[in-house]
């Protein structure tokens, strides 16, 4: 095995930081989501721009910005040193925080369709077979929108393992602490060790690939079950 | 025990006013043509569309009055949607047991075995929701409102999605549920012979207002309502089956106003039949014609006469205290000199069972 030991730590906090900032994503998102797909706001739509905003900016953008506002002189980062604890940025929580800001649309987008795409029809039902609103939340509105579930977390891990320009801004690439496989296989460019390259980046172009198939698949199953 | 409603909505492009008191019991026509908010009501009534002047009061039971307001999921009732509404996600067992779970153990008279049988739903259990066909998903929603023992049942036009073999297939199943469930029924249709066949009273609405409220039998023969007049009017009369000439082939049917003879053997002696009579069907002879081929023929006192203003004009006839009505010439009308109190014969050329 060509891998290092480096390697190996890259990939234990590529996983860890995906996972965490899904699960977060998740609990986040999934009320947002909701209630953007419920709302008859008339402003809705500025919130739909703010979590969109991700998709367009330059990631080196968002990273400089979180990196002002997490730093020991932002306005995070000042909170953070009032409340006593560390500043934020080049720490694996400013990485998370990065992230869920980044895989945002991600998550909330794939949610709301789902929900919207649910109406309001089944919900009424449920309402009048005497389930609560929180109860009708979760025995209807989650199980149908189970396609949009999977598509979110998905694509919020996928899209945060692949993160390249806010980890860079806001991680500093400390090693065993910030620097993430993007970012390793990037160093290994570098130092012109293309054998390191080859083996991260072809392990995470079959890994992407394979996770995007099975989530295909199973949407596909999904909707043919319920035609 | 009485439904009392009261309700008033203003949408930019819509105005529901209604002020409602029928009895809380039987099958309750709400009867209009599309638009006229008969699903608004009835989602008024459901607490899904929020109201905010409205009174409610279901038996003793205080589902709205001004601010108070009881949500659908407090509500003791049952709603059926026009169009399919079973849960995709869950086979038709579980969306039977749905609402059953939610109730209080204490609360559940209606069970779901009995809700299963009364609808003849036995062998579709195990199916899956996109398994069913239309008619069998309408029974499912049926057994499923049924199942949380409601205090009051809400038809939305069960069975317009349905084309006619299918309407005649769960016609059967609403008819057991009015015999055999002391719950309720306001139903929402546009049909006039589903509603002449199911229901006990009526509400008449259009543009959102009530245009007329009582039993059926009386609200489809008073001149002062608009089913009484033009192409559709006819009487709905209550019949029991008394007997079958076999040497003929004729079932007779008696009513409080004597004996209906129609052709055919479909029924069982001691079966209750509606009769639907249109009123084309109906002339008027100021003497019994003894030598005619028309079977039904009563003795009548004219009680309105009223020109349609056209060359028509509708009689509404009482045959003891049962109400029929005649559609004939203006013509005819002078030269009978059909005044109200006058001695008729009432001959009835076609009669349809409804059931």
């Amino acid at each position: 095995m060509i891998l290092n030991e480096a390697d190996f730590a890259a990939l234990q906090i590529t996983f860890e930081l995906a996972t965490v900032s899904t699960l977060i994503l998740l609990i986040l998102g999934t009320p947002l989501a909701w209630w953007l797909a419920r709302t008859s706001w008339r402003y809705k739509f500025l919130l739909e721009a703010i979590v969109a905003l991700p998709l367009i900016l330059p990631p080196t953008v968002v990273g400089f910005y979180l990196l002002i506002a997490l730093g020991p002189h932002g306005p995070v980062g000042s909170l953070m040193k009032w409340l006593g604890g560390q500043p934020l940025a080049f720490t694996f929580t400013g990485l998370v925080i990065g992230s869920v800001f980044y895989s945002l649309p991600f998550v909330v987008q794939p949610l709301q369709s789902s929900f919207t795409a649910i109406g309001r029809r089944p919900l009424e039902v449920a309402a009048t077979l005497r389930a609560s609103p929180l109860d009708r939340f979760f025995t209807v509105a989650v199980p149908l929108a189970r396609p949009g579930f999977l598509t979110a977390i998905v694509l919020g891990f996928s899209h945060t393992i692949g993160e390249f320009g806010i980890v860079l801004m806001i991680g500093g690439n400390i090693p065993g602490k910030t620097n993430v496989l993007s970012i390793a296989i990037y160093d290994h460019v570098e130092m012109l060790e293309y054998s390191h390259a080859h083996w991260l980046s072809g392990g995470l172009l079959v890994l992407s690939f394979l996770m995007l198939v099975i989530v295909y698949a199973l949407n596909r199953r999904f909707s043919l079950v319920h035609q | 025990m009485t439904i009392k409603a009261r309700f008033q909505l203003n949408w930019p492009d819509f105005e529901l006013n209604v002020n409602l008191e029928f009895p809380a019991k039987g099958i309750t026509a709400v009867f209009g043509p599309s638009g006229c908010g008969k699903t608004t009501l009835l989602r008024a009534i459901a607490g899904l569309e929020k109201t905010s002047r409205g009174y409610l009061q279901i038996g003793g039971m205080l589902w709205q009055d001004g601010n108070y307001f009881v949500p659908p999921h407090k509500r003791s009732l049952g709603y059926v949607f026009q169009e399919s509404s079973l849960f995709q996600h869950l086979n038709v067992r579980r969306n039977l047991e749905y609402g059953v779970k939610r109730v209080p153990v204490s609360e559940r008279k209606v069970s779901i075995q009995q809700a299963v049988e009364l609808l003849g739903i036995e062998h579709l259990l195990e199916r899956r929701v996109n398994q069913l066909s239309g008619g069998e998903r309408q029974r499912v929603a049926i057994a499923r409102a049924l199942s949380v023992s409601p205090k009051i049942l809400l038809l939305d036009e069960p069975l317009s999605a349905l084309d006619l073999r299918r309407k005649q297939e769960i016609m059967p199943y609403l008819e057991s549920l009015h015999d055999e469930l002391d719950i309720p029924v306001l139903y929402v249709s546009h049909s006039l012979d589903e509603v002449a066949g199911l229901a006990d009273h009526i509400i008449l609405l259009e543009d959102g207002l009530t245009r007329g409220e009582g039993p059926l039998a009386e609200i489809l023969t008073s001149l002062d309502h608009s089913l009484a007049h033009g192409k559709q009017a006819s009487a709905m009369i209550r019949t029991c089956v008394s007997g079958y000439d076999e040497k003929f082939g004729l079932t007779s049917l008696d009513f409080p106003g004597g004996r209906f003879t129609v052709a055919g053997k479909t029924l069982s002696k001691g079966q209750s039949v509606r009769l639907k009579i249109a009123a084309r069907d109906v002339s008027i002879t100021l003497e019994y014609q003894a030598d005619t081929s028309i079977l039904n023929i009563f003795p009548a006192v004219v009680d309105q006469v009223n020109d349609e203003g056209n060359s028509q004009v509708i009689v509404r006839l009482m045959l003891g205290k049962i109400p029929l009505l005649s559609s004939i010439t203006r013509r005819s009308a002078v030269m009978l000199d059909l005044k109200p109190g006058k001695q008729v014969f009432a001959q009835i050329k076609s009669v349809a069972l409804l059931n």
